[in-house]
């Protein structure tokens, strides 16, 4: 199914099709994401591929704000991206999120 | 199936790493049996109690066995006490190493990352170029000229390991090791799996090192005795034979350079004094396909996955029937293998 992008927001998914505390693959135009919910009901959007080596980061574990990777168990905040040390290096791309009439959509620059 | 690759060359930065990329096999994708997302996050969910439980059982146990050791130090009676205490230092250490350097043990980053260390210097494997290392071995199981933690290379050199069984080999390869870090540098293998940014941190926690040794070996100097190197130093060398009894039988004689953890890891059911010793890590094929569930779930990730393996070994003596013969084989023939049988009903290997 082909997303709806209206000024540059994707329509990406319901929000009930994220669980809390979990996290969801999203593809568009050739790219993969993560899109998250947190335990509070917010949601996120980073690149989906771990920046360490190019897993899917929607297999893995998410506690709190924290993304666990499923290859070496590397970890994101996916708030910020920010890498939270060995053997991930390098931080992840995030993106902004909105949530409208039920469903979740990500800006894509 | 398992992919040819030429000749027996493990090096990291010889023709096989080259070979092993051309094939796809380096960084590849990795077969994963069957199981719900829900039930993977339960399984996948941390706590901090059964690692703390556990470590301070191991901190009791170091401490009281060290005491004794320390108390009948000059009669026999110290030999029970040190062998211990060696076990304890030399080979518990193994799996707090793994589990924490998986951060899978506690639920809290920093008590991971604490007990890392300590094991790290124990086990005699510095911390941050381990970690490196043990992140390759993850992507690249028992890829030749991939992996950097194959214990047993074909054709096996039967010396070699007995030798390990005290960490003859090893030990000093570690100190030449330190030895480079404390003046800054790297092995060549090392630099082709730890990053330029975590380099600083390798020459430092080996400085530190070198200053704890220092320290022992002055003060074993100044009391005239080996006791303090009983303590820290020896162990490492002393108590290592249960952790290579353990430890080989992850992965000794099977097969190399394929792309599903259920022809080359094992699992070996043990008793519960070898489970706490060894913290699980004999589920190490469940651990290979989802290194993110903590080792106290181990035993139900097998429950749950057990019925897309192959049969579970029935402890150690079961498994060593198996490794024994088959290295002996590899030391005639280095392309014998033992072939694992998937059970019937199983996913077949993907591709
Ligand atoms: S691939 Fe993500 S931590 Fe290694």
């Amino acid at each position: 199914m082909k997303n709806e992008i209206k000024d540059g927001w994707v329509d990406a998914c319901a929000v009930g099709d994220i669980e809390p505390e979990d996290v969801r693959r999203f593809d568009s135009g050739g790219r993969t994401f993560a899109l998250y919910r947190s335990n509070d009901n917010k949601y996120y959007a980073t690149d989906g591929l771990c920046t360490h080596e190019q897993v899917h980061l929607a297999d893995g574990f998410v506690m709190d704000h924290i993304i666990e990777c499923p290859k070496h168990n590397g970890r994101f905040d996916f708030t910020t991206g920010k890498a939270q040390g060995a053997p991930v290096c390098v931080n992840l791309q995030t993106y902004p999120v909105k949530v409208e009439s039920g469903r979740v959509f990500i800006k894509l620059g | 199936m398992s992919v040819e690759i030429s000749s027996y060359d493990y090096s990291l930065v010889g023709k096989n790493s080259k070979l092993a990329e051309e094939k796809g096999l380096a960084s590849a994708e990795w077969y994963s049996s069957p199981i719900s997302r829900k039930r993977l996050k339960e399984l996948m969910q941390r706590r901090d109690g059964p690692a703390i439980r556990d470590t301070l059982i191991w901190f009791a146990l170091l401490s009281l066995s060290g005491f004794l050791g320390y108390h009948y130090w000059g009669t026999w009676w110290c030999v029970p006490a040190f062998f211990v205490y060696g076990v304890l230092y030399g080979s518990a250490s193994d799996s707090r190493w793994h589990e924490c350097g998986h951060r899978t043990a506690f639920k809290t980053v920093w008590m991971n990352d604490v007990i890392y260390e300590m094991a790290s210097f124990m086990v005699l494997r510095e911390s941050t170029s381990w970690r490196w290392s043990h992140t390759r071995h993850h992507t690249d199981t028992i890829i030749v000229g991939r992996d950097p933690e194959i214990a047993v290379p074909r054709p096996p050199d039967l010396v070699g390991i007995a030798m390990a069984f005290f960490s003859l080999k090893s030990g000093p390869k570690e100190f030449h090791r330190v030895f480079l870090h404390c003046r800054g540098r790297l092995t060549d293998e090392e630099a082709t799996y730890v990053p330029d940014s975590e380099r600083p941190r390798v020459y430092r926690v080996a400085r530190i090192w070198a200053l704890i040794y220092l320290v022992t070996i002055g003060l074993a100097i100044y009391t005239r005795s080996i006791l303090p190197l009983m303590f820290i130093g020896l162990p490492s060398f002393y108590g290592a034979w249960l952790l290579v009894v353990f430890g080989l039988t992850q992965h000794a004689g099977l097969a190399e350079n394929v792309l599903d953890h259920r022809l080359n890891c094992r699992t070996v059911y043990m008793n519960p004094v070898f489970r706490f010793v060894y913290w699980n890590m004999n589920y190490h094929l469940e651990h290979h396909m989802f290194p993110m569930v903590p080792y106290h779930n181990l035993p139900a990730l097998h429950a749950e996955l057990k019925a897309d393996l192959p049969k579970p070994y029935n402890g150690l003596w079961e498994t060593y029937r198996e490794i024994i013969p088959a290295l002996w084989q590899q030391s005639k023939d280095p392309t014998y293998f033992v072939q694992r049988q998937l059970p019937p009903g199983a996913k077949p290997l993907p591709g």
